[in-house]
Protein backbone atom coordinates (compact mmCIF):
# COMPACT_ATOMS: atom_id res chain seq x y z
CA UNK A 1 0.00 0.00 0.00
CA UNK A 2 1.15 3.37 -1.13
CA UNK A 3 2.55 5.56 2.27
CA UNK A 4 0.07 8.61 1.04
CA UNK A 5 -2.98 7.86 -0.94
CA UNK A 6 -4.17 9.90 -3.71
CA UNK A 7 -6.98 12.31 -2.65
CA UNK A 8 -9.39 14.04 -4.92
CA UNK A 9 -7.98 17.24 -4.18
CA UNK A 10 -4.35 15.90 -5.08
CA UNK A 11 -5.64 14.82 -8.10
CA UNK A 12 -7.36 18.12 -9.07
CA UNK A 13 -4.30 19.67 -8.30
CA UNK A 14 -1.80 17.74 -10.22
CA UNK A 15 -1.81 19.95 -13.35
CA UNK A 16 -1.42 23.17 -11.23
CA UNK A 17 1.35 21.38 -9.27
CA UNK A 18 3.80 20.40 -12.07
CA UNK A 19 3.10 23.04 -13.91
CA UNK A 20 4.96 25.66 -11.26
CA UNK A 21 7.55 22.99 -10.96
CA UNK A 22 8.25 23.48 -14.24
CA UNK A 23 8.19 26.85 -14.04
CA UNK A 24 10.17 27.39 -10.41
CA UNK A 25 13.00 25.02 -12.37
CA UNK A 26 12.74 27.02 -15.70
CA UNK A 27 13.29 30.10 -13.57
CA UNK A 28 16.42 28.77 -12.11
CA UNK A 29 17.73 27.58 -15.46
CA UNK A 30 17.43 31.28 -16.63
CA UNK A 31 18.99 32.95 -14.01
CA UNK A 32 21.68 30.41 -14.34
CA UNK A 33 21.83 31.21 -18.27
CA UNK A 34 21.58 35.08 -17.45
CA UNK A 35 24.66 34.53 -15.28
CA UNK A 36 26.73 32.63 -18.09
CA UNK A 37 25.54 34.77 -20.72
CA UNK A 38 26.61 38.37 -18.75
CA UNK A 39 30.08 36.39 -17.43
CA UNK A 40 30.78 35.67 -21.79
CA UNK A 41 30.03 39.34 -22.72
CA UNK A 42 32.34 40.11 -20.35
CA UNK A 43 30.24 42.41 -18.05
CA UNK A 44 32.58 44.25 -15.51
CA UNK A 45 32.29 41.81 -12.78
CA UNK A 46 34.03 43.64 -9.86
CA UNK A 47 31.94 46.81 -8.38
CA UNK A 48 32.45 49.14 -5.96
CA UNK A 49 33.48 47.26 -2.37
CA UNK A 50 33.86 50.32 0.27
CA UNK A 51 37.68 50.10 0.00
CA UNK A 52 39.53 51.86 -2.80
CA UNK A 53 40.84 49.35 -5.40
CA UNK A 54 43.45 50.59 -8.19
CA UNK A 55 41.60 48.18 -11.04
CA UNK A 56 38.57 50.26 -10.57
CA UNK A 57 39.87 53.87 -10.52
CA UNK A 58 39.02 56.05 -13.55
CA UNK A 59 42.08 55.82 -15.59
CA UNK A 60 44.74 58.68 -15.70
CA UNK A 61 46.64 60.11 -18.66
CA UNK A 62 50.37 59.96 -17.30
CA UNK A 63 51.94 56.92 -16.14
CA UNK A 64 52.55 57.46 -12.10
CA UNK B 1 -16.69 25.69 6.22
CA UNK B 2 -16.60 27.82 3.53
CA UNK B 3 -13.55 26.37 2.78
CA UNK B 4 -15.25 22.83 2.19
CA UNK B 5 -18.18 24.33 0.26
CA UNK B 6 -15.30 25.92 -2.26
CA UNK B 7 -13.52 22.37 -2.76
CA UNK B 8 -16.64 20.69 -3.55
CA UNK B 9 -17.59 22.74 -6.44
CA UNK B 10 -15.29 21.25 -8.35
CA UNK B 11 -14.08 24.41 -10.00
CA UNK B 12 -10.36 24.38 -8.78
CA UNK B 13 -8.70 26.26 -10.97
CA UNK B 14 -5.71 24.67 -13.23
CA UNK B 15 -2.84 26.03 -14.23
CA UNK B 16 -4.03 26.93 -17.46
CA UNK B 17 -6.42 29.07 -15.64
CA UNK B 18 -3.16 31.36 -14.36
CA UNK B 19 -1.98 31.01 -18.15
CA UNK B 20 -5.62 32.19 -19.20
CA UNK B 21 -4.74 35.47 -16.77
CA UNK B 22 -2.24 36.10 -18.91
CA UNK B 23 -4.21 37.10 -21.71
CA UNK B 24 -1.78 34.90 -24.16
CA UNK B 25 -2.97 36.11 -27.42
CA UNK B 26 -2.33 40.00 -26.81
CA UNK B 27 1.03 38.49 -25.58
CA UNK B 28 1.71 37.57 -29.05
CA UNK B 29 1.60 41.27 -29.90
CA UNK B 30 3.84 42.00 -27.44
CA UNK B 31 6.76 39.27 -28.16
CA UNK B 32 6.70 39.89 -31.60
CA UNK B 33 7.03 43.85 -31.63
CA UNK B 34 9.13 43.55 -28.71
CA UNK B 35 11.28 41.08 -30.77
CA UNK B 36 11.70 43.34 -33.73
CA UNK B 37 12.15 46.78 -31.23
CA UNK B 38 14.90 44.87 -29.86
CA UNK B 39 16.46 43.45 -33.26
CA UNK B 40 16.46 46.06 -35.22
CA UNK B 41 17.98 48.75 -32.59
CA UNK B 42 22.36 49.62 -33.87
CA UNK B 43 23.27 47.97 -30.60
CA UNK B 44 23.51 44.07 -30.61
CA UNK B 45 22.29 41.92 -27.56
CA UNK B 46 23.60 38.92 -26.53
CA UNK B 47 21.18 36.37 -27.95
CA UNK B 48 20.22 34.70 -24.59
CA UNK B 49 19.88 38.34 -22.56
CA UNK B 50 17.78 39.31 -25.75
CA UNK B 51 15.10 36.12 -25.22
CA UNK B 52 15.11 36.24 -21.45
CA UNK B 53 14.01 39.94 -22.19
CA UNK B 54 11.76 39.50 -24.24
CA UNK B 55 10.52 36.75 -21.86
CA UNK B 56 9.93 39.15 -19.25
CA UNK B 57 8.02 42.26 -21.30
CA UNK B 58 6.00 39.21 -22.71
CA UNK B 59 5.61 38.56 -18.73
CA UNK B 60 4.70 42.04 -17.71
CA UNK B 61 2.19 41.97 -20.40
CA UNK B 62 0.92 39.18 -19.06
CA UNK B 63 0.84 40.78 -15.70
CA UNK B 64 -1.02 43.87 -16.63
CA UNK B 65 -3.61 41.85 -18.44
CA UNK B 66 -4.00 40.08 -14.83
CA UNK B 67 -4.36 43.12 -13.26
CA UNK B 68 -6.99 44.27 -16.15
CA UNK B 69 -9.06 40.94 -15.54
CA UNK B 70 -9.11 41.74 -11.45
CA UNK B 71 -10.37 45.01 -11.88
CA UNK B 72 -12.75 44.31 -14.84
CA UNK B 73 -14.27 41.64 -13.07
CA UNK B 74 -17.68 43.08 -13.15
CA UNK B 75 -18.02 43.73 -16.79
CA UNK B 76 -16.51 39.87 -17.80
CA UNK B 77 -19.59 38.56 -16.10
CA UNK B 78 -21.87 40.26 -18.14
CA UNK B 79 -20.26 40.61 -21.61
CA UNK B 80 -20.99 37.04 -23.65
CA UNK B 81 -17.13 37.34 -25.49
CA UNK B 82 -15.24 37.22 -21.89
CA UNK B 83 -18.27 35.31 -19.91
CA UNK B 84 -15.41 32.43 -19.87
CA UNK B 85 -13.00 33.94 -18.13
CA UNK B 86 -11.17 32.35 -15.00
CA UNK B 87 -12.31 34.77 -12.65
CA UNK B 88 -16.33 35.28 -14.46
CA UNK B 89 -16.36 31.34 -14.52
CA UNK B 90 -15.82 31.20 -10.46
CA UNK B 91 -12.39 29.35 -10.93
CA UNK B 92 -10.47 32.31 -9.74
CA UNK B 93 -10.59 34.26 -6.97
CA UNK B 94 -10.29 38.31 -7.53
CA UNK B 95 -7.67 38.55 -5.15
CA UNK B 96 -6.39 35.59 -6.62
CA UNK B 97 -6.15 37.62 -9.97
CA UNK B 98 -4.82 40.83 -7.74
CA UNK B 99 -1.92 39.13 -6.05
CA UNK B 100 -0.64 37.50 -8.84
CA UNK B 101 -0.67 40.21 -11.27
CA UNK B 102 1.23 42.57 -9.03
CA UNK B 103 3.81 39.77 -8.26
CA UNK B 104 3.88 38.90 -12.00
CA UNK B 105 4.36 42.96 -12.74
CA UNK B 106 6.88 42.87 -9.65
CA UNK B 107 9.18 40.03 -11.27
CA UNK B 108 8.86 41.19 -14.55
CA UNK B 109 10.63 44.80 -13.87
CA UNK B 110 13.11 43.45 -11.95
CA UNK B 111 14.46 40.51 -13.94
CA UNK B 112 14.02 43.43 -17.00
CA UNK B 113 16.21 45.63 -15.46
CA UNK B 114 18.71 42.76 -13.79
CA UNK B 115 19.21 41.01 -17.62
CA UNK B 116 19.26 44.70 -19.76
CA UNK B 117 19.47 47.62 -17.80
CA UNK B 118 17.55 49.85 -15.23
CA UNK B 119 15.53 51.86 -18.06
CA UNK B 120 14.03 48.97 -20.00
CA UNK B 121 12.79 47.79 -16.37
CA UNK B 122 11.27 51.40 -15.14
CA UNK B 123 9.84 51.72 -19.03
CA UNK B 124 8.11 47.91 -18.23
CA UNK B 125 6.60 49.01 -14.46
CA UNK B 126 5.40 52.59 -16.81
CA UNK B 127 3.82 50.09 -19.36
CA UNK B 128 2.03 48.02 -16.68
CA UNK B 129 1.20 51.39 -14.76
CA UNK B 130 -0.07 53.22 -17.27
CA UNK B 131 -2.09 50.14 -18.77
CA UNK B 132 -3.70 48.73 -15.22
CA UNK B 133 -4.01 52.29 -13.78
CA UNK B 134 -5.05 54.92 -16.74
CA UNK B 135 -6.29 52.94 -19.17
CA UNK B 136 -8.33 49.81 -17.12
CA UNK B 137 -9.16 52.21 -14.05
CA UNK B 138 -9.32 55.68 -15.28
CA UNK B 139 -10.19 56.15 -18.96
CA UNK B 140 -11.87 52.82 -20.51
CA UNK B 141 -15.11 53.47 -18.19
CA UNK B 142 -15.41 57.15 -18.72
CA UNK B 143 -14.34 58.50 -22.30
CA UNK B 144 -15.02 56.50 -25.68
CA UNK B 145 -11.57 57.92 -26.68
CA UNK B 146 -10.93 55.15 -24.54
CA UNK B 147 -9.08 52.47 -27.15
CA UNK B 148 -6.73 55.09 -28.07
CA UNK B 149 -5.35 55.26 -24.66
CA UNK B 150 -5.02 51.90 -24.51
CA UNK B 151 -3.19 51.55 -27.76
CA UNK B 152 -0.57 53.42 -26.39
CA UNK B 153 -0.17 51.08 -23.63
CA UNK B 154 -0.19 47.83 -26.36
CA UNK B 155 2.50 50.30 -28.74
CA UNK B 156 5.08 50.73 -25.63
CA UNK B 157 6.74 46.72 -26.21
CA UNK B 158 8.63 47.91 -29.25
CA UNK B 159 10.38 51.11 -27.68
CA UNK B 160 11.11 48.76 -24.45
CA UNK B 161 12.26 46.43 -26.63
CA UNK B 162 14.74 49.16 -28.03
CA UNK B 163 15.86 50.33 -24.42
CA UNK B 164 17.06 46.51 -23.73
CA UNK B 165 19.43 46.77 -26.72
CA UNK B 166 20.17 50.59 -26.62
CA UNK B 167 19.25 51.71 -22.92
CA UNK B 168 17.54 55.01 -24.16
CA UNK B 169 14.82 56.63 -26.76
CA UNK B 170 15.29 57.79 -30.40
CA UNK B 171 13.58 58.65 -33.34
CA UNK B 172 13.25 55.74 -34.63
CA UNK B 173 11.70 53.80 -31.35
CA UNK B 174 9.14 56.51 -31.09
CA UNK B 175 8.64 55.78 -35.09
CA UNK B 176 7.38 52.14 -33.97
CA UNK B 177 5.55 53.39 -31.25
CA UNK B 178 3.18 55.66 -33.50
CA UNK B 179 2.68 52.88 -36.06
CA UNK B 180 1.33 50.70 -33.67
CA UNK B 181 -0.29 53.30 -31.79
CA UNK B 182 -2.00 55.30 -34.94
CA UNK B 183 -3.30 51.43 -35.80
CA UNK B 184 -5.00 50.67 -33.04
CA UNK B 185 -8.16 53.17 -33.46
CA UNK B 186 -8.89 51.64 -37.20
CA UNK B 187 -8.15 47.85 -35.86
CA UNK B 188 -9.92 47.71 -33.05
CA UNK B 189 -13.10 49.95 -34.58
CA UNK B 190 -13.33 47.81 -37.11
CA UNK B 191 -13.93 44.75 -34.71
CA UNK B 192 -16.50 47.36 -32.50
CA UNK B 193 -18.44 47.75 -35.60
CA UNK B 194 -19.36 43.79 -36.56
CA UNK B 195 -19.51 43.18 -32.32
CA UNK B 196 -22.36 44.25 -31.48
CA UNK B 197 -24.41 45.18 -28.23
CA UNK B 198 -21.73 43.88 -26.34
CA UNK B 199 -20.06 46.45 -24.62
CA UNK B 200 -23.50 48.40 -24.51
CA UNK B 201 -25.00 45.93 -21.90
CA UNK B 202 -21.66 46.50 -19.97
CA UNK B 203 -21.74 50.07 -19.59
CA UNK B 204 -18.25 50.69 -21.47
CA UNK B 205 -18.46 53.97 -23.55
CA UNK B 206 -17.63 52.29 -27.16
CA UNK B 207 -17.45 54.83 -30.08
CA UNK B 208 -20.21 52.73 -31.72
CA UNK B 209 -22.62 53.26 -29.20
CA UNK B 210 -21.73 56.72 -27.65
CA UNK B 211 -21.15 58.48 -30.90
CA UNK B 212 -22.91 55.93 -33.28
CA UNK B 213 -21.59 53.58 -36.20
CA UNK B 214 -21.29 56.25 -38.91
CA UNK B 215 -19.08 58.37 -36.60
CA UNK B 216 -16.97 55.48 -36.31
CA UNK B 217 -17.11 54.70 -39.46
CA UNK B 218 -15.56 58.59 -40.10
CA UNK B 219 -12.77 58.02 -37.14
CA UNK B 220 -11.15 54.88 -38.63
CA UNK B 221 -10.67 56.52 -41.86
CA UNK B 222 -9.30 59.56 -39.81
CA UNK B 223 -7.23 57.31 -37.94
CA UNK B 224 -6.11 55.75 -41.06
CA UNK B 225 -5.49 58.84 -42.68
CA UNK B 226 -2.84 60.16 -39.67
CA UNK B 227 -1.20 56.80 -39.71
CA UNK B 228 -0.68 56.29 -43.15
CA UNK B 229 2.16 59.43 -43.32
CA UNK B 230 3.53 57.99 -40.13
CA UNK B 231 4.27 54.26 -41.12
CA UNK B 232 5.72 55.36 -44.81
CA UNK B 233 7.96 58.39 -43.11
CA UNK B 234 9.01 55.70 -40.95
CA UNK B 235 10.96 53.61 -43.89
CA UNK B 236 13.24 57.14 -44.13
CA UNK B 237 14.28 57.03 -40.84
CA UNK B 238 17.98 54.71 -39.87
CA UNK B 239 15.45 51.73 -39.10
CA UNK B 240 13.87 51.64 -42.60
CA UNK B 241 15.01 51.55 -46.34
CA UNK B 242 13.74 50.09 -49.98
CA UNK B 243 11.87 47.06 -49.06
CA UNK B 244 10.37 48.80 -46.29
CA UNK B 245 9.04 51.52 -48.07
CA UNK B 246 7.57 49.28 -50.98
CA UNK B 247 5.73 47.13 -48.03
CA UNK B 248 4.73 50.24 -46.52
CA UNK B 249 3.48 52.11 -49.57
CA UNK B 250 1.73 48.68 -50.62
CA UNK B 251 -0.33 48.00 -47.37
CA UNK B 252 -1.21 51.66 -46.71
CA UNK B 253 -2.81 52.04 -50.59
CA UNK B 254 -4.53 48.88 -49.30
CA UNK B 255 -5.51 50.24 -45.85
CA UNK B 256 -6.57 53.60 -46.88
CA UNK B 257 -9.09 52.24 -49.22
CA UNK B 258 -10.67 49.43 -46.73
CA UNK B 259 -10.91 52.47 -44.62
CA UNK B 260 -12.78 54.89 -47.37
CA UNK B 261 -14.75 51.60 -48.15
CA UNK B 262 -15.55 51.33 -44.65
CA UNK B 263 -16.33 54.89 -44.69
CA UNK B 264 -18.96 54.78 -47.62
CA UNK B 265 -21.22 51.73 -46.77
CA UNK B 266 -24.43 52.06 -45.30
CA UNK B 267 -25.39 50.34 -42.24
CA UNK B 268 -27.97 48.98 -44.09
CA UNK B 269 -25.62 47.19 -46.99
CA UNK B 270 -23.66 46.34 -43.59
CA UNK B 271 -26.32 44.33 -41.53
CA UNK B 272 -27.59 42.87 -45.10
CA UNK B 273 -24.14 40.82 -45.78
CA UNK B 274 -23.25 40.79 -42.40
CA UNK B 275 -20.26 42.70 -41.98
CA UNK B 276 -18.23 40.91 -44.15
CA UNK B 277 -16.44 44.55 -45.52
CA UNK B 278 -15.97 45.22 -41.81
CA UNK B 279 -14.36 41.55 -41.16
CA UNK B 280 -12.31 41.51 -43.65
CA UNK B 281 -10.89 45.28 -42.96
CA UNK B 282 -10.16 44.14 -39.43
CA UNK B 283 -8.17 40.65 -40.59
CA UNK B 284 -6.09 43.00 -43.02
CA UNK B 285 -5.30 45.34 -40.30
CA UNK B 286 -3.30 42.17 -38.68
CA UNK B 287 -1.41 41.73 -41.91
CA UNK B 288 -0.72 45.40 -41.88
CA UNK B 289 0.68 45.53 -38.45
CA UNK B 290 2.40 42.28 -38.98
CA UNK B 291 4.17 43.13 -42.70
CA UNK B 292 5.22 46.41 -41.31
CA UNK B 293 7.14 44.96 -38.27
CA UNK B 294 8.17 42.14 -40.88
CA UNK B 295 9.86 44.32 -43.16
CA UNK B 296 11.89 46.41 -40.36
CA UNK B 297 13.14 42.93 -40.05
CA UNK B 298 13.71 41.81 -43.33
CA UNK B 299 15.57 45.24 -43.21
CA UNK B 300 17.84 44.55 -40.68
CA UNK B 301 18.37 41.15 -42.35
CA UNK B 302 19.57 42.69 -46.00
CA UNK B 303 22.02 45.12 -43.31
CA UNK B 304 24.02 42.31 -42.39
CA UNK B 305 24.79 41.40 -45.95
CA UNK B 306 25.99 44.55 -46.74
CA UNK B 307 22.26 45.22 -48.13
CA UNK B 308 18.95 47.12 -47.20
CA UNK B 309 19.04 50.61 -45.00
CA UNK B 310 19.78 53.52 -47.38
Amino acid sequence: MALTRDTDLHRRRLSRNLGLGVVLIGFAALVFGLTIAKVQSGSKLEAYDHQPRVTLLPATGGNQ
Amino acid sequence: MSDIGYLDQGKEAQFGDYVALLKPRVMSLVVFTAFVGLVVAPVPVHPFVGFVAILFIALGGGASGALNMWYDADIDRIMRRTKGRPIPAGRVTEGEALGFGLALAGISCVMLALAANIFAGAFLAFTIFFYAVVYTMWLKRSTPQNIVIGGAAGAFPPMIGWAVATGGVSLESVAMFMLVFLWTPPHFWSLALFMKDDYSNAGVPMLTVTHGRKATRLQILVYTLILAPVAIGTGFTAIGGPVYLAVSLALNALFLKGAWGIYRRAEDTATEDRYAYEKRFFYFSLLYLFGHFSALLIEKGLASFGLGGW
